[in-house]
């Protein structure tokens, strides 16, 4: 099938449904990668139409019932169906199996269906809107997503549920493929740290999603038969319901985070020229991070009325996943050392990422501290340090990673001044967006307001405008890609000098990846001179 | 470098005004964790940098060489960042400690947190809304509940918070060190008018915070329009509405006596005592044409509706008497 050369897993068949019926992990890929970017423009409408509101306290373009789902909508939008399938589905699904050689994934009929879990719960979520929309944050916190909150609640939680099939195929997939489909000579410890990202998120995803899927069934049968898990009216327990949630959407933080670094750990390679520093101490620190992060859901709940040993415990416990997090940081930036840096637009998005998780980070200990929590929980102060996170760490990943691999995706190579321009626009939107949000929220500022003290206007003035940059520069990165689709020269099949797999083979490559099925007989950074 | 250090330790001033001791304990490890968050900050990032400028690729051929790791470093770096993690977390618990063992001699006051607006019992049977008093220097505890979803009570100045949760009391404690008046927050999401749910806090000296329990005790002997007001204008109801015509979340209030209200079915009723009664009891049976049906029924007493009315026909005597003394 992929033996005539210029025939490649784009043009060996074509038509939609050619596409609809996929089973080549590739194009699986592709598909997630539509449908992440749509989603990612939806989400981040509602981003800049909440930062709009916000210029000035009162109201400005909406009421406060429709601010609420905006900040519902951006929410579950951004988490459920973004940074959650953004890295491991999307970019994993491409990059995986040619990462370890193989010649597609180890289920990839299952992988096709996972795909369809995310269109169909995100579409049932989107049809809330018929129904009144949400209004509970991403959260849905008991009791009032029981019978206070908006008349679409309901369909919101059974699409997130739908989702979360979605996330547990995909990370049976990865489990099975990292173990089964390693090609001749491709050792654990040979394996790029990518592989290792994924392997560990795959295995939170199979642990944590379930119990999300069953917390949310239980609210379902809650709302629909009056059953009382939750509600104290019927002798439910609120409190319960954080618990179960953040048994699994902590961890899910680690879904989202842990393949970015990956992906981190690839591009400082690959542009430094350079083999990584303490590859097992990476590789082990992701396995680690994603044993631990089932053991500290409860710092999201320091003052929700859980016992003061139980806050102890949490916070000691989260205390210990900054550990292996700090050593992955560090790993890279002593990478670096020595290396030969080329500064092109996905190694400036993997700086990005080191800069902004490193705040990202150290303002996690102000929360994960006690005493200082108190003060900063539910303000601001948490709405910064998360998005962070999750933006400044795992959209300056995926950013990164969309350059880095699009030569790869599509033959194609994009425009590298352009792409450098989103860098520093979405760099510096974002610190002018969320750096202002901690001052906000130390002065005690809380999260999920639509109205607020005229002493916070200037800073939420300041932020608004970041959003505003940061949307231009998303809004650049668009162009860029399409312009790359439409017009880009032909991509070299190695265009950055990779050592990992992907890259010894066609650009873009075959249907079942390589010609010759690959031996390994190395790691996979081996660019020094010994 | 010294200085720079303790310049941004004086960054604690984006912390609220320090209302108690505890405030100040807070801020310190607050400044501490800025300190040492900004050395890491500045060694990781400016290491960055660093390698990034003095290792910029030369050539396409440059060699690199074949470093795997350096256990020392790599012990190093994963020691000292633990220990400031445990020096933090221990810090943290006792200060934590101290901020959930209320003193057994603190004045109890009971709260109540509901859609949306926050009420105050005193044991010599005074209550509030939105609006309490405790005395300057004397341990308070909060007893608080929620008659509805969870709430979250938060009192910046104080660096404490606490979730106010249906089906259980929950409590907080603080000896208030400043007269003043504090900001009180709700900030666990409840719904629509979550961002309206405030309340002030007056810290008194001993000798007005009685004056002030006595002033509201008398309360009930109030004649009845000047009751409404405080219903009213120190109540939930400017939550979402304005005591003048101006729209908020519902419609502003002035002229409301007598006039004709439209509503989004398109039918007319002139505002009558009924339509008020209704109106605060069954908010969702007649909207007012271009708002939103998002009011919650108000638990008021028949006293305190009557007071309300009366509280709105005076407004309006008010108002024709003012326009009447213009014209003359």
């Amino acid at each position: 099938m992929s033996s005539a050369p210029g025939v490649n897993y784009l043009n060996e068949s074509s038509g939609i449904w050619s596409w609809l019926t996929t089973l080549d992990h590739k194009r699986i890929g592709i598909m997630y990668m539509m449908s992440v970017l749509t989603f990612f423009l939806i989400g981040g409408i509602f981003a800049l139409l909440m930062r709009l509101e916000l210029i000035n306290p009162g109201r400005l373009i909406v009421d406060s019932a429709t601010y609420n789902q905006f900040m519902t909508f951006h929410g579950a939008i951004m988490t459920f169906m973004v940074i959650i399938p953004g890295i491991p589905a999307f970019i994993g699904n491409f990059i995986l199996p040619l990462h370890i050689g193989a010649k597609d994934v180890a289920f990839p009929r299952i992988n096709l269906l996972s795909w369809y879990c995310l269109m169909v719960g995100a579409a049932i979520s989107f049809s809330s809107l018929l129904m009144g929309g949400a209004d509970t944050g991403w959260t849905f916190y008991t009791p009032y997503s029981i019978d206070k909150s908006a008349g679409g609640t309901l369909l919101m939680v059974l699409g997130a549920f739908v989702m979360g099939f979605s996330s547990i195929l995909t990370g049976l997939n990865f489990v099975a493929t990292t173990h089964r489909l390693r090609a001749p000579g491709m050792t654990f410890f040979r394996m790029p740290l990518m592989v290792w990202a994924l392997y560990s998120t795959a295995i939170i995803q199979i642990i944590a999603t379930p119990v999300l899927g069953i917390t949310l069934l239980l609210l379902a049968l809650e709302k629909l038969l009056g059953i009382g898990f939750f509600d104290p009216k019927l002798g439910g327990d609120p409190v319960l319901f954080q618990h179960f949630f953040w048994f699994y959407s902590h961890p899910a933080v680690y879904i989202m985070i842990l393949p970015a670094m990956g992906i981190v750990s690839e591009l400082i390679t690959t542009f430094s020229k350079k083999q990584v520093f303490g590859y097992k101490a990476i590789a082990f620190s992701s396995v680690g991070i994603a044993a631990v992060s089932f053991f500290v859901w409860g710092h999201h709940m320091f003052v929700s009325g859980q016992s003061a040993w139980a806050g102890w415990l949490f916070s000691l416990i989260t205390m210990l996943v900054g550990v292996p997090t700090a050593i992955k940081v560090f790993n890279w930036v002593a990478t670096l050392y020595r290396g030969s840096i080329e500064f092109r637009s996905p190694m400036l998005y993997a700086f990005g990422f080191i800069f902004l998780f490193t705040i990202g980070g150290v303002t996690g200990i102000f929360l994960a501290t006690l005493g200082t929590d108190v003060h900063f929980h539910d303000t601001y102060f948490v709405v910064a340090h998360f998005h962070y996170v999750m933006v400044g760490g795992t959209l300056m990943a995926i950013m990164g990673g969309i350059y880095y691999w699009l030569p790869k995706m599509f033959g194609k190579m994009y425009n590298e001044f352009l792409a450098q321009i989103t860098f520093v626009l979405i760099f510096l939107g974002f610190n002018v967006t969320f750096f202002p949000q901690f001052v906000l929220g130390s002065m005690g500022m809380p999260r999920r307001y639509y109205n607020y003290l005229p002493e916070y206007t200037s800073l939420n003035q300041i932020s608004t405008v970041g959003s505003w940059m940061i949307g231009a520069g998303f809004f650049l990165a668009l162009g860029v890609i399409i312009h790359c689709l439409l017009r880009g020269e032909k991509a070299p099949d190695n265009p950055w000098g990779g050592k990992t797999l992907e890259w010894q083979t066609s650009s873009p490559p075959p249907h079942e990846n390589f010609r010759e099925t690959p031996i390994v007989t190395g790691g996979p950074y081996e660019y020094g001179s010994k | 470098m010294l200085s720079l250090l303790f310049g941004i330790s004086e960054a604690s001033t984006y912390m609220p005004f320090q209302g108690t001791a505890l405030s100040e304990q807070v801020d310190s490890l607050y400044g501490f964790l800025i300190i040492t968050s900004l050395i890491s900050f500045l060694l990781l990032i400016g290491g960055m940098i660093w390698f990034a400028v003095k290792y910029k690729r030369r050539t396409a051929n440059d060699s690199t060489p074949d470093i795997h790791g350096d256990t020392r470093l790599e012990f190093l770096w994963s020691f000292i960042p633990f220990v400031i993690f445990m020096i933090v977390f221990v810090w943290g618990i006792i200060i934590h400690k101290e901020m959930r063992t209320a003193p057994k001699n603190a004045f109890e006051i009971q709260v109540t947190g509901y859609q949306w607006g926050w009420k105050f019992n005193y044991k010599s049977g005074v209550q509030t809304n939105n609006e309490f008093a405790v005395p300057v220097g004397l341990p308070v505890k909060l007893i608080m509940k929620s008659d509805d979803v969870i709430h979250s009570f938060f009192i910046p100045a104080f660096r404490t918070k606490q979730d106010v949760v249906p089906g259980r009391y929950t409590s907080l404690w603080f000896t208030a060190r400043t007269p003043g008046d504090y900001q009180v927050f709700c900030t666990e999401y409840c719904g629509t008018s979550h961002s309206f749910m405030m309340a002030k806090l007056k810290v008194m000296a001993p000798q007005d915070f009685e004056k002030w329990l006595i002033e509201n005790s008398k309360l009930k002997d109030l004649p009845l329009a000047d009751r409404g007001k405080l219903i009213v204008e120190k109540g939930t109801c400017v939550s979402c509405h304005n005591v003048t015509n101006e729209r908020k979340i519902g419609p502003g209030f002035a002229g409301l006596w007598g006039s004709v209200r439209e509503f989004a079915d398109g039918t007319k009723v002139q505002a009558d005592e009924n339509y008020i009664r209704e109106s605060i009891l069954y908010p969702s049976k007649r909207i007012v044409k271009g708002f939103a049906n998002q009011m919650n029924a108000q638990n008021l007493s028949e006293s305190e509706l009557q007071a309300v009315i009366e509280y709105f026909k005076a407004q309006a005597s008010n108002k024709t008497s003012e326009t009447n003394e213009k014209v003359n």
